[in-house]
């Protein structure tokens, strides 16, 4: 018999099972993120000119480690909770065969702990892109592919929990935005689970001498049909959430549900494409192939993110006018909810993500202006803006939102968590700013020291470089004490936040189950569908309800186009390659 | 909380879209369009293109081929390793290896003039990045890519290694001179 409970203060319910593994999942992505952050710290402080903190060997180790912890395993664990609340707790449906995914999130544990033991043994410092003939431990790749395998388990999970709430008819109609996004989501993932094993397992193989040759440019290929696919995953998730915290915070509902979903769906068909943005500068791809791929058949997918980079913020804005925040253009944008840390993250991270990931990220995956790009510090600085300031930040928001919600505790520190995302924000805008900037003077990344010490034949960075690294150094150190307040604020308020709820007791809050007290045996009420009348009302006779927005989205394409045609011309201005 | 719930309409495909959205979405469509024919007109008329030709290679064969360029070509030898640098004719084929954690030989090149550089690593991946000018291209273990490059200013660059080779991955550097 499934059990559930209601939030009384959001209405939502929760599976008693599917709870416990959206705590478990959450709490060991962040687990990840603080030690991520931890080495992130070790890391930034070695690439500030000044300081030069670690010697090579543990820089590449730990730089490996960083970007294995921070992006594979915070993002997917944290993401398997999300999979859940959106298949679970949205459709107010029972989770799927709970077995499995906890077996799923068993594997994921092991495998993490696993990789990061070889990473840490110090035989095994590749880089999370463990490019072949470089070699490094076995259980390094083994501990990707059972963390990888997990994944899917908990992917299947989400399927089957779709399955159970349609026969179940836990729901009228179709499934809400925010469900479908995280449809979207999962069925990226399993794509990009499958190319991960079409080249981690065979690489396994390899590094225990079962295979004797892997193609190196083969590998980069398959390699990135997983690296970038699983970028992809985190946008569409990531969307998801920012649908979810507009529909929370403002009662947004889409502008078209037509329009929002079909953006998702571009992502989809283009996502198999995304590979090639990395292998640009690679010998024997043909013209075609790249041009058609790297622009995932002429932007489609890039057009999704513009869609939706116009529909959430209009959302918020058509609610918010709705309430009679009408004045001028903007009226609506100030009075919004600044110092709750859930909208603040959420909507730095919409901002962000566009104006610094988005535009940087469409300008170095064009064929050509790769050539100035590639492999320079640059790089680091434009997937900081995506995946820390666009997706990191998007689940700290959702991290704040559920912390009353799922763990039924109260948040800790209200006041440091105000400040939190602007911190965070401010450092991490300054690390891929100028990251992105020293990049364009041509720093390498994964680099351990720009001034070539002791090289007889030597080379000097312009001293721009050394202060554009020095700068991004201080925003790193900012960025850092912003993530460890979150993670303090998060994991405090876990153990010391005052309980909502008697039964929420300190394991409680790390996937025990609540007491069965706090239960019911009653099938929650079916989800009804959106009240019909808000939709009329908004479509006002010019159809332009959200001016405001209209003008960000031109700002955006202002920024966007100038800082495309600029780069050109920088392209133009080196040596001629033909 | 709508974006929490299923839709209000049944058929929500068939409630037409605002003007708002399909305005910019038309204009996100050109922009993208012009951002993917840029690439092609970029082909065919600008300067900076990353050729296809490329050939499957050996480490020992291309090692022979540099070898017997460097017998051809040297002119003199740099630091106390003794590496070689060669100053290969007018629109000669030129071989550069890569390897850990050198570039091989070093070059003397002349402005304006365009050569065929070769690029192959014989061990792992390497990264060719050439400073000042920021130029940077993949050097793949196998596979030996053709350029044709024109360098357009006299001076000494250096190719700095930007994709991670190992331990000593910081320490790969390399020359090239460009003489008026
Ligand atoms: C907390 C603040 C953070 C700081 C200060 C920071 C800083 C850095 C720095 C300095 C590098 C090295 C660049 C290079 O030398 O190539 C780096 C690499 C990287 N970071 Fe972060 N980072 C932070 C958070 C994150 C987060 C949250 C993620 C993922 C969600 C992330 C993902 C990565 C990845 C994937 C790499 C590349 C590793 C590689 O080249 O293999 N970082 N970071
Ligand atoms: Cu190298
Ligand atoms: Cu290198």
């Amino acid at each position: 018999m499934a059990q559930f409970r209601q939030c009384p203060d959001t209405g939502l319910f929760f599976h008693k099972e599917a709870e416990n593994l959206m705590k478990a999942n959450a709490v060991a992505g962040v687990v990840c993120l603080l030690i991520g952050g931890i080495l992130a710290l070790l890391v930034v402080l070695t690439r500030w000119p000044a300081i030069h903190l670690l010697p090579a060997d543990s820089f590449y180790m730990v730089l490996t480690a960083h970007g294995v912890c921070a992006l594979i395993f915070w993002m997917i664990f944290f993401e398997m909770a999300i999979l859940y609340f959106a298949g679970s707790t949205l459709l107010r449906s029972r989770l799927a065969t709970p077995r499995w995914a906890w077996a799923g999130f068993v594997m994921m544990v092991i495998g993490a702990v696993m990789t990061l033991a070889a990473i840490f043994g110090g035989k095994s410092s590749v880089m999370m892109t463990s490019y072949v003939p470089m070699r490094a431990e076995p259980h390094f790749y083994l501990g990707l592919v059972i963390f990888a395998v997990g994944a899917l388990i908990g992917c299947f999970v989400y399927l089957g929990t779709l399955v159970v709430a349609k026969n179940e008819k836990t729901y009228e109609g179709s499934v809400p935005l925010v469900t479908f996004g995280a449809t979207v989501a999962c069925i990226i993932a399993i794509f990009t689970i499958a190319s991960g094993a079409e080249i981690l397992i065979p690489t396994y193989l390899w590094s225990i001498g079962y295979i004797s040759h892997i193609d190196p440019a083969m590998y980069r290929l398959i390699w990135w049909a997983m690296g970038h696919s699983s970028q992809q995953i985190n946008v569409a998730a990531h969307v998801a959430v920012w649908y979810l915290i507009a529909g929370v915070i403002f009662g947004a509902r889409p502008m078209s549900e037509k329009v929002s979903r079909a953006a998702y769906l571009l992502y989809i068909f283009f996502l198999q494409l995304a590979s090639a943005h990395h292998l640009l500068t690679d010998p024997g791809l043909s013209v075609e192939w790249k041009l058609f791929n790297t622009s995932y058949a002429m932007y489609l997918a890039v057009l999704a993110s513009m869609i939706h980079g116009l529909t959430v913020p209009g959302a918020i804005e058509v609610a918010q006018r709705k309430k009679g925040l009408t004045n001028g253009a903007f009226e609506w944008l100030r009075k919004a909810p600044w110092g709750n840390p859930v909208f603040s993250s959420m909507f730095i991270s919409l901002v962000g993500f566009g104006f610094l990931g988005g535009i940087s990220g469409v300008v170095m995956g064009t064929e050509q202006i790769s050539i100035i790009i590639h492999n320079t510090i640059y790089v680091p600085g434009h997937f900081h803006a995506t995946v820390v300031i666009g997706t990191t930040m998007a689940w700290m928001g959702l991290t704040y939102l559920l912390i009353p919600v799922l763990f039924r505790r109260k948040m800790i520190f209200p006041q440091a968590a105000k400040m939190q995302p602007y911190i965070f924000a401010l450092g991490m805008s300054m690390v891929a700013v100028f990251h992105m900037a020293a990049g364009t003077l041509g720093v390498a990344r994964r680099h351990w020291d720009m001034g070539f010490a002791g090289n007889p034949l030597g080379f000097e960075y312009p001293a721009t470089a050394y202060l554009l690294m020095g700068i991004a150094g201080v925003g790193g150190v900012i960025g850092v004490i912003g993530g460890a307040l979150f993670c303090i604020i998060a994991v405090g308020s876990l153990v010391f936040g005052e309980k909502l709820q008697k039964e929420a007791g300190l394991l409680q809050s790390f996937g025990v189950p609540l007491a069965d007290s706090a239960y019911t045996n009653e099938k929650p009420a079916r989800l009804p569908m959106a009240p019909a009348e808000a939709v009329e009302a908004d479509h006002g006779e010019s159809g332009f309800e959200a001016p405001g927005t209209f003008i960000l989205a031109m700002v955006l394409l202002v920024s966007f186009v100038i800082y495309y045609f600029i780069n050109w011309k920088y392209l133009s201005e080196v040596w001629g390659i033909s | 909380m709508t974006s929490l719930l299923p839709p209000a309409q049944k058929n929500w495909w068939a409630v037409p879209v605002g003007r708002q959205e399909i305005i910019w979405i038309a204009i996100a469509l050109v922009w993208c369009l012009i951002m993917f024919f840029m690439m092609p007109l970029w082909h065919m008329y600008g300067n900076q293109n990353i050729p296809t030709e490329a050939y499957k290679v050996t480490p020992a064969k291309y090692q022979a081929k540099v070898n017997e360029m460097i017998e051809k070509y040297k002119v003199r030898e740099e630091t106390a390793m003794k590496i070689p640098v060669v100053a290969p004719p007018d629109g000669a084929d030129v071989y550069l290896l890569a390897r850990l954690w050198q570039w091989y030989p070093m070059l003397e090149l002349k402005k304006d003039v365009t050569y065929r550089l070769h690029l192959n690593s014989i061990d792992w991946n390497h990264g060719f990045s050439l400073q000042p000018v920021n130029i940077n291209i993949q050097v793949v273990p196998g596979y030996e890519m053709v350029l044709n490059i024109t360098p357009n200013k006299a001076g000494e660059y250096t190719i700095v290694c930007n994709e991670y080779c190992g331990i000593m991955h910081h320490a790969m550097l390399g020359k090239i001179w460009v003489k008026e």
